[in-house]
């Protein structure tokens, strides 16, 4: 073996001995390796660390005005449902209190039509003579036998008093039933009044059960403006709920737009040509896009004119007169694409007719197609689709509104908490660089173990019993300060 | 503001040349030679059947011809029927009728032809289909691929079909096939390294229950 064949590791020999250098050179360089392998540990530990509390700065940074933006968004929509509601409450109050004249006209009318009853039937009706007793007496008197003519003057005063006693029955009973009448027609207009205070119960229910809604938002309101922990909370999940909704009524919309795009694209191609290209779209596909496009702008419009929604604040701040204006406008362009759109399905229904006439013949099957009578339903409900879905597409904005606002506050919690989570393993790295540190010197150790051994073993022949070993303390010390 | 004009105008250019509504390379050209030399007419029904599927298979802007092949095939007067179908769809269902029409008048009327002039076929197939320029180019050849000229044509120059797709459909075999199927392998192989080395590429259909595979 030469010495040249040394530096080739071909045979064991030639491995033996560059084990022997390189175990040497490495229990020479211990020092030093270990320094500079505890520095790059501690480096990427601080390194990590550094990088993980800046992120998380940013993090609270971010969730601070994340908090900003959902309280003053939350803040925003509850004015404007605590406005909306004092706009129900006053048109309730209006309303009612406009029927409040009429209300008390008919109160009083009644009340004067009871007392005048009551009055009447207050009168009492004249009380019998003491006719019985003075019939009783004169009845009772007897008749001198010696005088007939007594008798006959008795007789005739007592039928006179008998007759004067029904009449006066009469009398009492017609007085009687008089009064009977008049307390029977009370019983009617205090039914009425009764009935009207019924009604006057149930508004006032009606506006102490708005009130205590308001009352609720109100309390709401407070708490945003105090900018509590379970202000933020509920706003949260507010717009984690209203971002799920929206996103579902959405791909809904999206499907109805794709269904709407289906309708219109191949009569597109009447209009526009069927081999055009821009880029590798076909124009009448663009077309067909574009149309619902427009209709969806002019849908968020009509939404935005109506006040529906506020994503424009530009249409929002238009005089009345303008926007009633712009809602006449928008809603007369949205019927005139909704009656093209009609038209295109029309065109598509009778365009495929002609290509399934036209296959069959070619298949050599003749007019085949034209056998089927129930064709005019299928046209009939493209027609109706495509009249029907732009103003259906309308209703998008609704759910647009909702979507564009609660995003926000998505993005803003799935950015914080990816942050968070990086930082967090930022840290757990930077830990596992300082444990991976200790390691790789350890793992320094064990290859050079034999030196080391050796070295123990030398400096416990010359050393004194009592003293400790030199090495051990500084491994321990490297040790220490990595951890 | 100069320092932005140029991007102005660059992104201007690169709309207008985005919006200019030119056809893409999209469409497609297709050629059919029909042989009609002696009992090669009796497949003419299986042609008409081809032209039919191939009729349905066709787009708007798509061009189509149908040229008979007989003595003298390189003529515009052996295109048959040929039409280059409207951007509307309506019309080029209006288009296919006529040419079904037309196809049919001919088949009823055709007499056999005394000679078999492929090469020259397909010379005018190429040049028809270059003026049209489609984006795909395909030459049918509905024969059994037996050249006969008549004497004193020249036909033993390159086809200078590059870019093109030549296929063969309905390949029958001739008695003397029968006798020697070399004469049948050879012949294929001619007209393969002819097509090939023009630049155009090479193939063969003889199952017409699979015509859905002639235009991918």
């Amino acid at each position: 073996m030469s010495f040249a064949d040394l530096y080739v590791l071909n045979s064991p020999v030639a491995w033996l001995l560059w084990f022997v250098v390189l175990t040497l050179a490495m229990y020479f360089a211990r020092w030093p390796a270990h320094r500079t392998i505890m520095s790059l540990a501690r480096a990427l530990h601080r390194a990590m660390r550094l990088t993980a509390r800046s992120l998380l700065l940013l993090q609270e940074q971010l969730q601070a005005r994340n908090r900003e933006v959902l309280l003053a968004a939350g803040r925003e929509a509850k004015e404007r449902i605590i406005e909306r509601e004092f706009e129900r409450i006053d048109a309730a109050v209006r309303r009612d209190l406009a029927e409040c004249p009429t209300l008390h006209r008919r109160l009083t009318e009644q009340a004067t039509a009871l007392e005048e009853d009551h009055e009447q039937s207050k009168d009492v009706p004249p009380t019998p003579p003491g006719w019985v007793k003075a019939v009783q007496a004169v009845a009772e008197i007897e008749s001198p036998r010696d005088d007939p003519m007594v008798g006959q003057i008795l007789e005739a005063v007592h039928v006179s008093l008998i007759k004067a006693q029904d009449q006066a029955r009469a009398e009492f009973r017609t007085a009687t039933r008089a009064r009977h009448e008049h307390l029977k027609k009370m019983m009617g207009y205090w039914r009425s009044a009764l009935q009207l205070l019924a009604q006057v119960e149930s508004k006032v229910t009606r506006l102490i059960q708005r009130t205590q809604i308001i009352d609720r938002h109100i309390a709401d309101y407070e708490e945003i403006l105090r900018q509590s922990d379970r202000a933020e909370r509920m706003l949260t999940s507010s717009s984690l709920v209203q971002f799920f909704v929206s996103v579902f009524v959405l791909c809904i919309a999206v499907g109805g737009a794709v269904i709407n795009f289906h309708l219109i694209a191949r009569p597109m191609a009447e209009m526009v040509g069927g081999n055009n290209f821009i880029g590798s779209w076909r124009i009448a596909d663009i077309a067909a896009l574009v149309i619902i496009l427009v209709e969806i702008s002019m849908g968020l419009f009509l939404m935005e004119s109506l006040r529906i929604t506020r994503l424009f604040p530009v249409i929002g701040a238009l005089p009345d007169k303008w926007r009633v204006i712009m809602v006449w406008i928008t809603l007369g362009l949205l019927t005139s694409l909704a009656t093209v759109e009609a038209g295109l399905a029309y065109m598509r229904e009778i365009l495929l007719q002609d290509e399934l006439a036209t296959s069959a013949l070619l298949r050599g099957e003749g007019g085949a197609a034209f056998g089927n009578q129930f064709v005019w339903i299928t046209t009939a409900a493209q027609m109706g689709m495509g009249f029907i879905l732009p103003f259906a597409l309308t209703f998008v904005a609704i759910p647009l509104e909702s979507f564009v606002h609660s995003l926000r506050t998505v993005l803003g919690v799935v950015l914080t908490t990816g942050l968070r989570m990086l930082a967090a393993l930022l840290r757990l790295v930077g830990d596992g660089c300082r444990y991976l540190g200790g390691l790789l010197i350890d793992l320094y150790d064990v290859i050079i173990f034999l030196p080391l051994w050796l070295e123990q073993q030398v400096k416990a022949h010359l050393a004194p019993p009592a003293q400790p070993v030199s090495h051990p303390h500084k491994t321990a010390k490297v040790k220490e300060s990595l951890s | 503001m100069n320092r932005w004009r140029p991007i102005a105008l660059a992104a201007l250019a690169l709309a207008l040349a985005g919006c200019s509504g030119e056809a893409a390379p999209t469409t497609r050209g297709v050629y059919l030679l029909m042989d009609t030399s002696g009992t090669y007419t009796q497949e003419l029904d299986k042609a008409q059947a081809l032209i039919n599927a191939l009729l349905a298979k066709l787009d708007t802007g798509d061009s189509f011809a149908v040229a008979r092949v007989d003595t003298g095939s390189f003529s515009e007067k052996d295109i048959v029927a040929r039409v280059t179908f409207d951007e509307r769809p309506s019309t080029t269902n209006q288009q296919k009728r006529k040419f079904r029409e037309e196809i049919d008048r001919f088949v009823r009327q055709v007499t056999p032809a005394a000679y078999t002039d492929i090469t020259g076929g397909i010379l005018q197939a190429a040049e028809y289909l270059t003026e049209k320029a489609p984006g795909r180019k395909t030459i049918l050849i509905f024969s059994d691929l037996k050249e006969d000229l008549k004497e004193g044509y020249l036909r033993d120059l390159p086809l200078t079909v590059d870019g093109f797709e030549v296929i063969a459909i309905n390949v029958t075999k001739l008695r003397s096939d029968n006798v020697d199927p070399r004469e049948y392998m050879i012949r294929l192989e001619d007209w393969q390294r002819r097509v090939e080395s023009g630049g155009g590429s090479w193939r063969v259909i003889n199952d017409l229950d699979r015509l859905d595979r002639i235009l991918g």
